[in-house]
């Protein structure tokens, strides 16, 4: 095999979110770091103001990001603007968690230029399909992608906006994620 | 053999009493599918986050609806986590309470509000004693010389 792993930052304040989330990803054989804040994953990242960051390696680059929406302090939408603005990282790949399967939520998040919008809890098969995503288009993301991604959320809107996914129809709470995996 | 055997009978009883009950969903058995020879303690050490997590949450959940002037939105942050972290173990019962909980906040129902916290009180006593029963079965099994059963 002599693919390098693609490494990938994880962003979350939830202790139990955390640890699922690296096994996940590390089953997936992603090279993974986690951390628990927006700020923390900036700092990683080299966007710290304070520090200088010249000091960045090639074993520290970091393929893709993922982070949940709701974090204290910085929300994952936050960091996604900050990473999106940024001259040396707006090329990573950034993937929304989230909870709410909120049509507007999700469209904001995607027009900010998220990769995707995973509900939680995260499955295998959303880590697979995005590797899959990742290591085809590489770093050239074309504006293609970004629109058939958008066109195909926008495609549920035709399913009720639930606010809480415990809430949804019998047929499957996880019905909004299978229907993205058919990208 | 014939106590491991009737120990992997009571594991798989057990557990499907709990997705029946509703104590538990797909997302333990998700949990389960990721545990591994290199990692044979995951399940356990994801569960055990998520009481440490609950008992945090519980006693800030108690404190915050005992100030004088209550805040809602800290109270609908604290429950938020306790959703988020149930569902990510699969906690069914616990999660659903949780909902109810967040309708309660955005009412700004304090009654409503105490009476979820009872229930989440009681829901979360529950599923921790289950999962600890279904653990100990688990340990039995292993030292019996058994494997665990895989549930579909």
């Amino acid at each position: 095999m002599n693919q390098p792993e693609l490494h990938v930052l994880a962003v979350d304040d939830s202790t139990v979110d955390r640890k699922v989330i690296q096994k996940l990803l590390q089953i997936s054989s992603f090279k993974v770091t986690v951390v628990d804040s927006g700020s923390r994953a900036l700092q990683y990242l080299g966007l710290d103001e304070e520090k200088n960051s010249d000091c960045r390696f090639n074993d520290l680059k970091v393929n893709m990001i993922m982070t949940d929406y709701s974090m204290p302090g910085m929300t994952g939408f936050e960091l996604l603007k900050k990473i999106k603005n940024s001259s040396t990282l707006k090329e990573i790949p950034v993937v929304i968690m989230s909870s709410e399967n909120s049509m507007t939520r999700i469209d904001r998040c995607l027009e900010e230029g998220a990769e995707d919008y995973l509900l939680k809890p995260v499955k295998l098969s959303d880590l697979r399909r995005l590797k899959d995503t990742i290591l085809k288009t590489g770093p050239d993301h074309t504006d293609q992608t970004q629109t058939r991604k958008r066109k195909h959320k926008i495609d549920q809107s035709q399913e009720p906006d639930y606010h809480d996914q415990t809430l949804s129809p019998p047929s499957s709470p996880q019905h909004a994620q299978t229907k993205r995996a058919r990208l | 053999m014939a106590a491991v055997s009737q120990l992997q009978r009571q594991f798989i009883e057990y557990t499907t009493s709990l997705y029946n009950e509703g104590y538990l969903d797909d997302q333990f058995t998700q949990l389960q599918k990721l545990q591994d020879e290199s990692n044979p303690d995951f399940v356990v050490e994801v569960v055990s986050l998520f009481f440490e997590d609950s008992e945090k949450l519980l006693n800030n959940l108690a404190t915050a609806l005992q100030q004088k002037i209550v805040d809602y939105k800290q109270v609908d942050s604290h429950v938020h986590q306790f959703k988020g972290s149930s569902s990510s173990i699969g906690a069914q019962r616990v999660t659903t309470v949780c909902v109810h909980f967040r309708n309660y906040c955005d009412e700004q129902n304090l009654d409503g509000c105490l009476r979820c916290l009872q229930q989440l009180n009681h829901e979360y006593i529950l599923v921790r004693n289950k999962l600890e029963a279904l653990f100990r079965l688990e340990q039995q099994i292993l030292q019996a010389g058994g494997s665990i059963p895989m549930m579909e």
